[in-house]
């Protein structure tokens, strides 16, 4: 038995704390320095920030804002966005952070993950996999904010990732985000039963019983979520919240 | 003041940022002066045991660091691999660790269920209820750890944390002036906060 990881995860355009669905139609949400001090006073389990802007624009990680933001976090914290480099992973560690995610960086080649895992340790990567159902039942992995269609089924991606140095598996649906209907359990049994690492369930949240599906059905280690705790109520008014003394065993 | 070693390995930041937040003076320093003067060191670590090895002695400050904690016997606080390069060696690599606590490195056995690392929060049980650096922990105190590998003492009274993750392993050690643990305190809100306290004003 352990205890499993709850994690808020944090979407950044810029410098501004936005929320999704289904990868689009980002609203804004608020100033992500607050947000992130308020969930370090909550005493969350780690936070995952994501630039969702980055990659897709090709422009940098916002270094002086992840630095401020690591300043907040007495928890680990890891961020990705816009990764593509081994200096840019070392500059990012120097702000503060526990973690990198690469996630489109990877989608050609798992050098990157597997430099990064080498000099930092593979504690230190993060590989991230958002997916998307094919029409024909099967699962794609997309890069780049969701916006590029690769030929990689998820399975095979995390074992890659895994091989290449990844000691943690993000996987993202990106058709449950900002639903708050649930996980994809068959998604996540495809993968998790495929590696030995951690996998962190993402993508559907919305109520507790959705974070243990994930954990007893899915196969997760840990369970993140964006809507679930930034939104409250079915009108999803703003309001940062993280269940006080929730413990879920696994 | 207490040094933080920079050595070039992991995040330094955090452990200053949470020094800081409870109005302790440090310096994250690779300059041997400011050693020279520390009242107390900590010794960071992450990533692989014989790169950690590598870069400290890369540094040239071992020398150094063991005439401060072996000689003038000031306080000493490794943290994950820094904890773990306290002892004699690691299964995770084939370089010797610096031989100043009594024990070895070893690789969590691959057991059903339980994946390695392991990466999250656990509870810890108290030891030695009376140590400095544990006094006032209750059943809620917890640590976030992301490790593959645990320390194992030869004796087991130098162990005044105890974790379970499928076996029950040494979540930190102290033999006199010299302590080690397996978390990060930098990274576990008010209960790490609270041991950092007390390695800066009661150890």
């Amino acid at each position: 038995m352990y205890r499993a990881r709850i994690i808020p995860c944090l979407l950044l355009r810029g410098h501004g704390l936005v929320k999704t669905r289904k990868f689009k139609d980002p609203v804004y949400v608020g100033d992500p320095v607050n947000a992130v001090r308020i969930f370090s006073e909550k005493e969350v389990d780690e936070l995952v920030v994501l630039d969702i802007d980055a990659s897709r624009t090709g422009r940098e990680p916002v270094y002086e804002l992840i630095a401020e933001i690591a300043g907040e976090c007495f928890m680990p914290v890891a961020y990705g966005g816009g990764i593509k480099t081994l200096s840019q992973v070392r500059k990012l560690i120097r702000c503060g952070i526990e973690k990198v995610v690469i996630n489109s960086a990877a989608v050609e080649s798992t050098a990157l993950i597997h430099e990064a895992a080498a000099v930092f340790g593979s504690q230190a990567v993060v590989g991230a996999i958002d997916v998307r159902r094919t029409l024909l039942g099967g699962y794609r992995v997309f890069a780049k904010s969701g916006t590029q269609e690769t030929k990689l089924k998820p399975e095979e991606h995390a074992t890659a990732l895994v091989e290449a140095g990844a000691g943690e598996i993000f996987l993202n649906n990106i058709d449950n985000d900002g639903q708050m209907q649930g996980y994809d359990l068959s998604l996540l049994k495809r993968v998790c039963s495929r590696v030995r690492v951690p996998v962190v369930a993402c993508g559907g949240a919305g109520t507790v019983e959705h974070l243990n599906q994930a954990l007893s059905e899915g196969g997760a280690s840990a369970v993140a979520a964006g809507s679930m705790f930034i939104f409250h109520g079915r009108h999803r008014a703003v309001l940062i919240n993280y269940p006080y003394n929730l413990q879920l065993w696994k | 003041m207490i040094a933080i070693i920079d050595y070039d390995i992991g995040n330094l930041a955090a452990v200053a940022n949470m020094f800081h937040r409870i109005g302790v003076a440090c310096e994250v320093t690779a300059q041997p002066e400011r050693i020279k003067l520390a009242d107390k060191i900590v010794l960071p670590g992450n990533g692989a045991f014989d790169a950690c090895m590598h870069a400290l002695r890369a540094s040239e400050l071992l020398p150094l660091l063991e005439a401060r904690i072996r000689g003038d016997k000031i306080p000493l606080l490794g943290i994950c691999v820094g904890a773990q390069m306290l002892g004699h060696s690691s299964e995770e690599g084939s370089e010797p660790g610096l031989g100043w606590l009594d024990m070895r490195v070893k690789r969590f056995p691959s057991l059903q269920d339980l994946r390695v690392p392991h990466m999250g929060w656990n509870h810890v049980k108290t030891n030695k209820p009376g140590h400095p650096l544990v006094q006032g922990m209750d059943e809620e105190t917890r640590f976030y750890f992301v490790h593959s590998y645990y320390m194992e003492p030869a004796k087991p009274d130098i162990v005044i944390l105890t974790a379970h993750y499928g076996i029950d392993f040494a979540a930190a050690v102290c033999d006199k002036n010299v302590a080690g643990v397996q978390f990060h305190p930098e990274k576990s809100h008010r209960f790490g906060k609270q041991l950092l306290a007390r390695f800066a004003r009661e150890f």
